[in-house]
């Protein structure tokens, strides 16, 4: 399993009722399954993801993030996941709201834009960022929301959104994912465990 | 012979029939005191029996779903791109059970059947069934068959609805479900088209009030107005659009009312076809089933209400470009059982071809469809949980 979804595996509770959102082929929803009992739905656009959730027996949606989760009821389920998303969206903020509606909690994860990489590569070369994570070209990334560990910190405060756990690391070494020195310079990728209200 | 077929073909079939003789009660109030179904099977029951997958039929459908009745027989069974060796359903993996819905008129029992108890045609006078009455009876068909549990029950337009049906008054007896190209209620739209195409049968002057038999005709053109106006919405405008254009069949406009476009020659012939081997009492009949099919309308219009007893895992597939039960529809049954809680699957396949894409070839069709059933399988095999 990928790192940061190893950690995030590692935060859902046994038997809780769950929402992946962009869940690829469906690795986590399958694991959690098989060993925490949880169950759910996973949303998913990539015909290849989608058949590859069929195969392992996950539930799975072909749905557009950006067009919200109205299909879904307030506190339809405990939990919403959503990990490599939060930048392509049309309007990450409303998604945030729109997954607090749905759960009382959440775990998100994204490429932190504020990596040291990148900010050498900006710094240095004067180029946007190309690197393991964020992997596009600027003219056809579909990454149209880049938001560094911090911003997303500071957009929870002004939705009062508490961080319940927050975590950094890099896409391949697990061993990173326990620092908390520095988050916004050494973290790659972001991942933030946050609940409604204060 | 046998060489004679397809590799991936389940090759020459033969029709079977069961007779039931003790009665089925209808939606209707009415009670059929006996009757037959004709159907046809594919592959092999295992052991256990758990392997049995149920393939239910839409409007003009029949129990030839897959293989040849003969081998000089120029098209197969009407689902034979899905249903063989290798394919989606699997006959190497599957048991594969296929009927001849109740009113139908290629064999089971139906308007051109006898009825006991005047020695005479029903005619129009053979009930009117629903898709809650087509259900109990494959039930009946499934307990000859020692068939306790279907592995799995599917159905495209009209024979989706009965899968869906199935979850509801079966719920312990389906394991997996796959509704394609259907949905849980027709729209006003669609029931004027049905309606549409009851006129045209019924107005027929060799109609005379459904006693055709009797007079030896066959209301032809009523048959035929009623395929053709189906048959429109049964494609997509581009499917058309890219098959005929405006293509004239001769160089020149002839300022007259014969066939001039290359879609009117089409309709026509589709329409000419249909009304030499489909009777006209039941096509009446199977749109009036579908017309009345509406579960949700016992709870208040609660769609999720009507499906509380489903227990199973849905699989539910719609085409981008089906504007007879357009994906909407499809997303109506799916967003009732995400609020019922249900497991439930969804896929929108991207196809040209309008409401007939559910029987044609389409890479990203079979492979949703099939990654599912190989999950079915793979279950049933002790596979992964």
């Amino acid at each position: 399993m990928r790192a940061d979804l190893e950690l995030i595996y590692g935060w859902v509770p046994n038997d809780a009722r769950i929402l992946d959102l962009g869940c690829g082929d469906g690795t986590l929803l399958a694991a959690l399954a098989r060993h925490k009992n949880v169950t759910g739905y996973g949303l998913e656009i990539d015909p290849e993801g989608i058949s590859a959730c069929l195969t392992k027996g996950v539930n799975v949606l072909e749905q557009n993030l950006d067009d919200g989760l109205g299909n879904f009821v307030d506190d339809a389920c405990d939990l919403v996941i959503m990990t490599q998303a939060l930048q392509v969206l049309r309007r990450p903020d409303a998604m945030l709201d729109e997954m607090l509606r749905v759960a009382p909690e959440c775990i998100i994860a994204f490429p932190n834009f504020a990596y040291w990489k990148h900010r050498l590569h900006l710094t240095f070369r004067g180029r946007m960022p190309v690197s393991r994570s964020l992997p596009h070209a600027w003219y056809d990334t579909p990454n149209i929301h880049l938001s560094t560990f911090r911003d997303f910190a500071s957009l929870c405060r002004d939705k009062g959104v508490t961080i319940v756990d927050e975590a950094v690391g890099s896409a391949e070494h697990e061993g990173h994912w326990t620092s908390r020195l520095w988050p916004n310079l050494f973290g790659e990728t972001a991942i933030f465990r946050v609940r409604r209200g204060r | 012979m046998s060489a004679s077929f397809p590799s991936d073909s389940v090759g020459l079939v033969t029709p079977q029939t069961a007779t039931f003789e003790s009665p089925l009660a209808l939606a209707c109030g009415k009670t059929l005191e006996s009757f037959e179904l004709v159907y046809e099977t594919y592959g092999t029951l295992n052991a256990e029996r758990s392997n049995a997958v149920l393939i239910c039929h839409a409007l003009s459908g029949h129990h030839h779903a897959a293989g040849f009745h003969a081998a000089d027989e120029l098209k197969p069974g009407w689902w034979d791109a899905y249903i063989g060796p290798g394919k989606v359903i699997d006959t190497d993996r599957f048991f594969v059970v296929s009927l001849n819905n109740l009113g139908g008129c290629h064999g089971s029992t139906g308007p051109g059947s006898v009825d006991p108890q005047t020695g005479r045609q029903w005619g129009p006078t053979f009930p009117v069934m629903t898709v809650a009455d087509w259900v109990h009876s494959q039930a009946r068909l499934a307990d000859r068959l020692g068939i306790e549990r279907f592995a799995a029950v599917v159905g495209g337009s009209l024979g989706g609805m009965q899968a869906m049906q199935w979850t509801i008054a079966y719920p312990e007896r389906v394991a997996n479900v796959a509704v394609i190209a259907a949905t849980p209620r027709l729209s006003a739209q669609n029931i004027a088209f049905n309606e549409v195409a009851r006129q045209a049968i019924r107005s027929d002057p060799d109609f005379h009030d459904g006693w055709y038999a009797d007079h030896g005709a066959i209301p032809k053109l009523g048959l035929k107005l009623a395929r053709m106006i189906g048959h429109i919405t049964y494609l997509s405008e581009h499917s058309m659009g890219s098959r005929f254009g405006r293509d004239l069949r001769s160089d020149q406009l002839n300022f007259g009312y014969d066939v001039e476009f290359q879609v009117e020659s089409y309709l026509r012939h589709q329409g000419d076809t249909f009304s030499t081997r489909f009777d006209a009492n039941t096509y009446l009949l199977m749109t009036k089933a579908l017309d009345y099919f509406d579960p949700a309308g016992q709870h208040d219009g609660d769609l999720a209400a009507a499906l509380a007893p489903a227990d199973c895992p849905f699989l539910v597939i719609s085409f981008t470009t089906d504007w007879r039960f357009a994906p909407a529809r499809s997303q109506e049954l799916v967003n009732a059982l995400l609020r019922a809680g249900k497991a439930v699957s969804y896929v929108n396949v991207d196809s040209p071809h309008g409401h007939d894409a559910f029987l044609l070839p389409n890479d990203q069709y079979e492979s949703v469809f099939g990654s599912f059933m190989r999950r079915i399988d793979a279950q049933l095999n002790g596979g992964a949980s």
